[in-house]
């Protein structure tokens, strides 16, 4: 069971396709319509495995994820519409986006604050207080268009820029799940008190949590304001913005980035396939939803990971005989191998 | 030197008295019991030394710093390490990751070498790996590596949290009941395992335990609490011949005159 097998096609596999999500649309052989859709499942995906850190990893339950995502929006909109001139937009398109990105992970940082204190159905409430301050804020300056919203945006989110970002970010989360600090946020979700007793400090861990998926939202904040090309507080509203992200989050499984793709992936081609059935897909798809939770609470791929995103210092190493030492060593344990299993 | 002393210890939950005036002082490497009735305030002295409540009242010095108001993490990666009377495990995770998660504070990586995947990272990882599984062979758990902590027969399960905490570089280890729930073959095999880790990693021991037997086979100095209050101290001999104690465990009726309340 050698793990190094599929490791290094992934990532040759990956970087082929960068090529790819330039070619096809530079020649037009994907239609404007699948480029939009492909974008739309793209930032999906990037807001969903990072809600996923929070409310899968860590097990609380983060309700306001599109205010760190319209932190990030405003704040490269901003960027490229009023600091840089547009010749240079393109080329400062990523550092805009990374701008985005640590402005919502400074917010992230006042949310993990009062994560320290309450937890579960409280922390909820903070945060989705928290969305609802972000947004009446923004209705409220006028200079960033209060209601109206920000107009005159360059498109500057392309296929490519997308699929980097959805990669750096899966990247990314993926190797803090798979680290020392994943290891702490996954204990504070099962047992917090016991977490603290056997050395994570949990309030760090909280603020990694937060900094990081909060990160990746303003990211996806940044590349959504520059493919609509026109933002308002209410695309950030908790109704249907955050909603969204949850739902795509349990209905791909919850403490899974596989989950977070597929859940991402469905959830935004199911509302682009259901379209002709018009107002009768906000029944539909929420049905679904339901239907999902009664038959598979867990969503599809609920704590279960893709073989080839857990990484190959996971593998568990093959028990060594009946221990080096406890075979001879540890007394009180020779009898307690006989309980029927064959020793390895 | 004491390396754990403990004066003047009292802690009230509201208006109810928990724990009151307890002293203790831990010699290096000595074994030491707390024992009492159920709702003696045993465990209440553990959370308290731990940092998961701050007490009312009283010092608590660990190799001359102070442990009150510390945090938990704190406490715990300097060496003070406690196990629970109920088996507080991280039961959805492998017991090897159960393990691994122990090694939090000792781990010599930050965020950016866990995303960025630096050497450092990866000699850590191998490292964290290879000392949890050497910890899960020596309580015998390394063919469960894989499993579910939660599928674990009970037995198993305890011997994971001893390898957990063991994991966590304890100096003390403060056991919580540790016999709780055993068939007394099982007791027998569980002091001797607590014998051979204390004399393995050198540990300092404080035990918990509200079965006389346990405590009177291994502990070296026993105190005896009763609503809090502790009514007696001394070595297991003069333990059991204490009219007090056996007033506190056999109610009043054998013995007249302690002053057991």
């Amino acid at each position: 069971m050698p793990e190094r097998s599929p490791k290094l096609p992934l990532s040759w596999i990956l970087v082929a396709m960068l090529p790819l999500t330039i070619i096809l649309p530079a020649f037009n052989l994907v239609n404007s319509y699948l480029q939009q859709v492909f974008m739309y499942v793209g930032i999906n995906i990037i807001l969903t495995a990072s809600l996923n850190l929070i409310n899968g990893y860590m097990g609380e339950f983060s309700v306001g994820h599109a205010a760190f995502m319209a932190i990030g929006a405003y704040v490269s909109a901003i960027l490229t519409v009023w600091v840089f001139p547009k010749a240079y937009g393109p080329f400062v398109f990523p550092l805009v986006l990374v701008a985005g990105g640590i402005a919502a992970a400074l917010a992230g940082l006042l949310v993990a604050v009062p994560s320290f204190r309450t937890r579960g159905d409280y922390l909820a409430i903070v945060t989705l207080a928290f969305n609802m301050i972000v947004k009446s804020a923004l209705e409220n300056i006028d200079a960033v268009g209060g209601p109206r919203g920000l107009l005159g945006i360059e498109k500057l989110t392309s296929m490519a820029w997308v699929y980097v970002w959805v990669v750096i970010s899966i990247y990314c989360i993926r190797n803090v799940v798979y680290s020392n600090y994943g290891r702490g946020v996954l204990s504070i979700r099962e047992d917090e008190i016991a977490a603290e007793l056997v050395t994570v400090d949990t309030r760090q861990c909280k603020v990694v949590a937060f900094v990081i998926a909060a990160f990746f939202a303003g990211v996806a904040g940044g590349l959504f304001a520059h493919l609509l090309q026109f933002i308002n507080p209410r695309s950030f509203a908790l109704f249907p913005k955050s909603t969204e992200i949850l739902a795509m989050v349990y209905l791909g499984g919850v403490g899974s980035i596989g989950g977070s793709i597929l859940g991402a992936t469905i959830f935004t081609v199911m509302l682009e396939v259901l379209r002709p059935l018009g107002v009768w897909r906000w029944v539909a798809i929420p049905l679904a939803l339901v239907l999902l939770m009664i038959f598979r609470p867990t969503g599809i791929m609920g704590l279960r990971e893709w073989r080839f995103l857990v990484p190959e210092t996971e593998a568990i190493p093959e028990a060594s005989g009946p221990a080096q030492r406890g075979a001879g060593g540890t007394p009180g344990l020779k009898e307690a191998d006989s309980h029927g299993n064959p020793a390895d | 030197m004491a390396t754990l002393q403990i004066e003047g210890l009292t802690h009230y939950f509201g208006g109810l008295r928990a724990v009151y005036d307890f002293n203790l002082e831990l010699q290096l490497g000595e074994l030491v019991g707390v024992i009492g009735p159920n709702g003696a305030g045993k465990t209440t002295i553990f959370n308290l030394v731990t940092g998961v409540y701050v007490p009312t009242e009283g010092k608590i010095v660990f190799d001359g710093v102070s442990l009150r108001g510390m945090p938990s993490h704190r406490i715990t990666s300097l060496g003070v390490v406690r196990t629970f009377q109920t088996i507080h495990l991280f039961r959805d995770l492998t017991v090897l990751d159960n393990v691994r998660i122990a090694h939090y504070s000792q781990c010599g990586y930050g965020v950016t070498g866990g995303v960025m995947r630096t050497p450092k990272f990866r000699s850590e990882e191998r490292r964290i790996v290879d000392q949890s599984m050497s910890l899960l062979g020596i309580m015998n758990l390394s063919r469960y590596a894989g499993s579910q902590a939660k599928a674990l027969p009970y037995g198993e399960q305890r011997r994971l949290e001893i390898a957990r905490a063991l994991a966590c570089r304890p100096k003390i280890l403060l056991l919580d009941e540790p016999a709780a729930g055993m068939n007394p073959g099982e007791v027998v095999r569980l002091m001797e395992l607590i014998q051979w880790i204390r004399q393995e990693f050198s540990l300092t021991i404080l035990l918990i335990e509200h079965q006389m037997r346990v405590v009177m086979g291994i502990c070296e100095r026993i105190k005896v609490l009763d609503f809090g209050e502790t009514i007696a101290h001394g070595s297991p001999a003069d333990i059991q011949r204490d009219p007090r104690v056996l007033q506190a465990y056999l109610g009043g009726s054998l013995q007249k005159g302690g002053d057991g309340r």
